[in-house]
């Protein structure tokens, strides 16, 4: 009964939606600010993969912004999750067999190499920072799942999160230095298409990068450990 | 017709964006609210990209010769589209983080119940 009601305000909804969509014409250009950047994006930053030059160049500010959010996320998730009582002791645990262990140990350097290419090449190809800082944290959890006698050092982990959150806000202030404001492109360009190119932008996505798989094996490690 | 060949990028996204919504108002199961919200977010980003669909336009990305700034697609909902994913797996680790609490707290995960239970 509580369902069928239910349904009602969603046709509402709906039906406003529908109305609302029919206005908004499908594969036309809707902004000149798009346009703007798919124009001038390549000679201003460097960079030939537009949407890094907007996420990095433009909106480099809004990125230390998104960051900051997904920093505040795993440091919450790890304070929810310590506050809770802790067994202690890894209930029902059995050792992995030796091919899960030995193929762990053959995929584990080879995911993290892919990641790495991917927030390398940043600004030259799809990827960049996030997609590239969660693919290192996958083989973290590979490692979890596969062969769960190794874990990440908790230690280590907030220490390459801070320091790579750390340089990101000091590229800034380089940027503040160098260039006349905060984030500024202050490196040479250089060639665009090539892989030393775009300036502060492939420092930043490696910075990234780094901050991103750090904290995402971090918030594995509070889930999978905490809860297991 | 015409409209449901256009728009339906628009319809499968606010499709999903209902489904979620439906899901989050009737479950009852914490696990199943999050994956509705889960949907219901993915449903956000796919309309965002969809806005920013060029017909004919490819991935805003110079690679080679052959690839004009004018042939392109919007890259604004693209970057835009990049954060929201980011900030929604955060939001995904921190609701599951707190179903873990809750159920340790509570010892379920049924709304039902723990709606009458005293704190």
């Amino acid at each position: 009964m509580r369902k069928i009601a239910l349904l009602v305000p969603l046709a509402v909804i709906a039906a406003g939606a529908l109305a609302v969509l029919a206005e908004i014409p499908f594969g036309d250009r809707k902004g000149e600010v798009g346009e703007y950047y798919l124009r001038e994006g390549r000679d201003q930053t460097g960079a030939v993969n537009i949407i890094t030059s907007v996420v990095v160049g433009y909106r480099g500010f809004d990125t230390l912004g998104e960051v900051t959010i997904l920093f505040t996320a795993a440091v919450g998730v790890g304070a929810v999750l310590k506050f809770a009582k802790k067994s202690g002791k890894d209930t029902g645990y059995r050792p992995s067999s030796l091919i899960l262990r030995t193929g762990c140990r053959l995929l584990f350097p080879l995911i993290i190499l892919v990641g790495a290419y991917i927030f390398l090449h940043g600004h030259l190809t799809p990827g960049g920072g996030f997609p590239g800082g969660a693919v290192m944290a996958s083989a973290w959890l590979l490692v979890y799942l596969g062969c769960r006698e190794r874990r990440i050092s908790a230690r280590a982990a907030g220490a390459v999160e801070s320091a790579s959150g750390a340089a990101f806000v000091l590229a800034g202030l380089a940027g503040l230095v160098g260039g006349g404001y905060f984030l500024a492109n202050f490196l040479p360009c250089g060639v665009a298409g090539t892989l030393f190119s775009a300036g502060i932008i492939p420092v930043i996505y490696v910075l990234i990068g780094f901050k991103v798989g750090a904290e995402l094996a971090g918030i594995i490690d509070n889930l999978l450990l905490e809860s297991g | 017709m015409n409209f449901l060949y256009d728009y339906t990028y628009y319809l499968g996204a606010f499709g999903l964006v209902f489904i979620g919504l439906y899901v989050i108002l009737t479950r009852k199961n914490l696990i199943r609210v999050i994956i509705g919200l889960s949907l219901l977010e993915t449903g956000v980003n796919l309309f965002l990209v969809s806005l920013g669909y060029v017909r004919g336009g490819t991935a805003p990305i110079f690679s080679g010769s052959g690839t004009e700034a004018a042939g392109m697609v919007d890259p604004i909902p693209q970057a835009l589209v990049l954060t929201s994913i980011v900030i929604g797996m955060a939001v995904l680790a921190l609701a599951l983080s707190l179903a873990i609490r809750l159920y340790r707290h509570a010892g379920t995960i049924d709304l039902a119940k723990i709606r009458g239970q005293r704190w």
